[in-house]
């Protein structure tokens, strides 16, 4: 029986490198995995809290979570590729019109 | 056994994950954020959580993963991109960043967040006595989620139709 700390620190490892990767990367393709990396180590601590606590919500949180997270990189996807349309690049320096 | 097994795939996950924003080719990132993927659908069997574990590998490591190379297929990204030689701002980044990972690390590892809340009936032993994990998933998703999971797929029918609206050609 592995403790659920374990899990939780595997987890936070994880969301940290998740996390270091979208601010340091240029590639908006690398950064979409790396936001999917993140939400992977979210459910991995929802399904060891539900293991932990005996309830099952958890498992279908995770569910939901992946349902959403499907939709959205078809999205993002198809808006990276429109943005490769536009300026011939996937770097986000090059996505700067909203920026002020 | 379980935890030989359980530090087996958090290394290869762990690693896995580092490769993914180490390496510079994004088709070789995707590859080893598959990797990832299954390791992590190792870890979920670890936790008796079949159905989640199976939905990884069939939804993550393959619907989601043959999309993202797909799109780098089409794309036709050659190598690193210039700008990713140099990254701006270091600095600003790694400070907040090693406090986050710190105190993740410590919740996680320090916390008795185990004895929180009250444990429900859903035990191993209970779970096999009912019939399995996917069976006991199945009752609470359609009597307790039943609404939510409707919103479900409105939102991806949502999802396609941005889709086909995001990819059509502009016609003058």
């Amino acid at each position: 029986m592995v403790p659920l700390n374990f899990y939780l620190v595997v987890s936070a490892i994880l969301f940290s490198i998740g996390a270091v990767g979208v601010l340091v990367k240029r590639n908006t393709i690398v950064i979409f995995m790396c936001i999917e990396l993140m939400l992977n180590a979210a459910n991995l601590s929802f399904v060891s809290f539900s293991k932990a606590l005996n309830k099952v919500d958890g498992q279908l949180f995770v569910f939901f979570v992946m349902v959403v997270a499907a939709a959205e990189v078809a999205v993002g996807l198809a808006i990276i590729v429109n943005l490769f349309r536009k300026f011939g690049s996937i770097s986000v320096d090059r996505a700067n019109l909203l920026k002020w | 056994m379980e935890l030989f097994l359980f530090i087996c795939f958090s290394i290869i996950c762990i690693i896995s994950a580092l490769f993914v924003v180490l390496l510079k080719n994004p088709v070789k990132s995707a590859l080893s954020l598959i990797i990832t993927f299954f390791s992590m659908g190792g870890l979920y069997l670890l936790l008796e959580a079949e159905f989640v574990a199976l939905m990884q590998i069939l939804v993550y490591a393959g619907a989601v993963m043959v999309l993202f190379l797909f799109v780098i297929m089409l794309l036709d990204v050659k190598g690193p991109l210039k700008e990713e030689v140099y990254y701006r701002n270091r600095k600003i980044f790694t400070i907040p960043l090693v406090i986050l990972f710190f105190v993740l690390l410590l919740v996680g590892f320090f916390s008795p967040l185990a004895t929180l809340g009250k444990k429900g009936k859903f035990s191993s032993e209970w779970i096999l006595s009912q019939g399995g994990n996917v069976k006991v998933l199945a009752e609470v998703l359609f009597q307790k989620y039943l609404l939510p999971f409707e919103i479900t797929s409105v939102l991806l029918l949502v999802a396609a139709v941005g889709i086909m609206v995001l990819g059509k050609k502009r016609v003058k």
